[in-house]
């Protein structure tokens, strides 16, 4: 079936769309768009965190049809002329090591960061608790959040 | 496979009669993970996303009427006051990814034993709304569920609202698992206090086939309750009440050994649930009357 929707602000379709593929499968495969990444595929591990109408969801778990018609924003989507403040953050503090998780946790980070600018340690671990890092330990992962927090 | 994406409540009964093997998909957040590691290749996905009547909740004669497709972000942050526990189990559904998309509606189509949604709707008494081309019917949850991951439902019926009156008293849910986001019950208890009937509502989840109530547990402690005028005195519940209520929690459930923990640590596990449950709102029982004083 072919899929039409917005992803990061351009009209984008896609043709031979497998009736049961999901969304991650679509944009990575179909729409050239690797950034989110594809491990668990069953909304474990985060890593593959979109906006689908401004919410963060797994893509993995949403089925590309259901995308249909709707806006979807991907980490390619997070920086604008530079870096988003949430990415420079994590640069900076040396969270990421191997990466993979890294798409995901930007996502999460700037949606907790839009909804609640100064968010306290408690709630910055319960926005990332859809989000498994096997690198870090995650307090390098808390530094940048905090870091994003301060220089928005 | 066919992808259906009916736009109205009339055309997806339409759709799930025509296509009875179909699978409702909502969230997606089970659906497609039997998808995607291919342990099901179903003819058809019966998408409804875009049924506007299953995506919003109303009080209606007296009862929340609960859209099935309502995300339990929602039920967080709009259902805390009047569905008090169900709002408690969905803080405990797996991440902020996860309840942004999964839903009531879906957790109960899914009827997984250990579905966070499901102890707390035994507790408050609620009943499932499920339609189809044929009508529209209303079950308890007490009778809804069948054996592991089936239920009551036809094949051409699809799950339109849950119908839960409005607490007339505290509710409480807990959860044990082996951390605090992102995991599926080892077991659950959800409680209600019904002062209006001097009833006690429970559910019990991960410790038997279905989701369960401890029917003979509620009846013994709201008979102890009476017995000792607490309901209207409003005094405080007895620790040996508490304890033997949770004795005979843990003697309604019928657990198994499986990876996520032992029949004996959940077993042990509901007793202590249902003591503490039970004790947290009894006491928020009597300070509603200290407030009220």
């Amino acid at each position: 079936m072919r899929i039409e929707l917005t992803v990061n602000g351009v009209a984008r379709e896609a043709d031979d769309v497998w009736e049961g593929e999901s969304l991650l499968y679509a944009l990575r495969e179909r729409l050239g768009l690797p950034g989110s990444k594809n491990a668990c595929e069953q909304g474990e591990c985060g890593s593959c965190t979109v906006y689908l109408d401004g919410a963060p969801v797994c893509a993995c778990l949403v089925a590309a049809g259901q995308a249909q018609g709707r806006e979807v924003t991907t980490v390619e989507g997070l920086a604008g002329d530079g870096l988003d403040p949430v990415q420079q953050a994590f640069v900076e503090k040396g969270a990421v090591q191997c990466g993979f998780c890294t798409p995901g946790f930007l996502m999460s980070t700037k949606d907790l960061l839009d909804r609640d600018p100064a968010p306290s340690d408690p709630e910055i671990r319960e926005a990332l608790a859809g989000n498994l890092c096997r690198c870090t330990g995650y307090e390098k992962i808390l530094d940048a959040v905090r870091t994003a927090a301060a220089n928005r | 496979m066919d992808f259906l994406a009916p736009t109205s409540w009339a055309e997806a009964l339409e759709c799930k009669a025509a296509h009875p093997d179909a699978v409702a998909i909502a969230g997606g957040t089970d659906v497609m993970v039997e998808l995607n590691f291919d342990h099901r290749r179903p003819p058809a996905l019966l998408d409804l996303n875009r049924v506007p009547e299953l995506a919003d909740w109303a009080l209606d004669d007296g009862r929340v009427r609960l859209g099935a497709g309502v995300p339990y972000v929602r039920v967080i942050s709009e259902l805390g006051h009047l569905l008090p526990g169900l709002a408690m189990a969905a803080r405990t559904v797996g991440s902020p990814q996860i309840r942004n998309r999964g839903t009531v509606g879906g957790n109960l189509g899914a009827a997984s034993p250990a579905g966070d949604s499901h102890p707390a709707l035994l507790a408050a008494f609620a009943s499932v709304e499920i339609g189809s081309v044929r009508g529209t019917r209303e079950v308890p949850v007490a009778e809804f569920f069948t054996g592991v991951k089936r239920s009551v439902l036809e094949p051409d019926e699809l799950i339109s609202a849950v119908l839960v009156t409005p607490p007339s008293g505290p509710q409480q849910f807990s959860k044990i698992g082996t951390r605090n986001a992102m995991v599926i019950a080892v077991s659950a208890f959800g409680f209600a206090l019904h002062p209006d009937t001097r009833t006690v509502g429970t559910g019990i989840g991960s410790a038997a086939p279905t989701p369960r109530p401890a029917p003979e547990a509620a009846a013994f402690l709201a008979g102890e309750l009476e017995a000792a005028g607490l309901w209207s005195s409003r005094g405080a519940l007895p620790a040996t009440l508490a304890t033997e209520f949770g004795r005979r929690v843990r003697d309604a459930a019928a657990p198994i050994d499986d990876v996520r923990g032992s029949a004996a640590y959940r077993s042990h596990a509901l007793s202590v649930m249902a003591r503490r449950t039970a004790t947290w709102a009894w006491d928020a029982y009597r300070d509603e009357n200290r407030s009220a004083a």
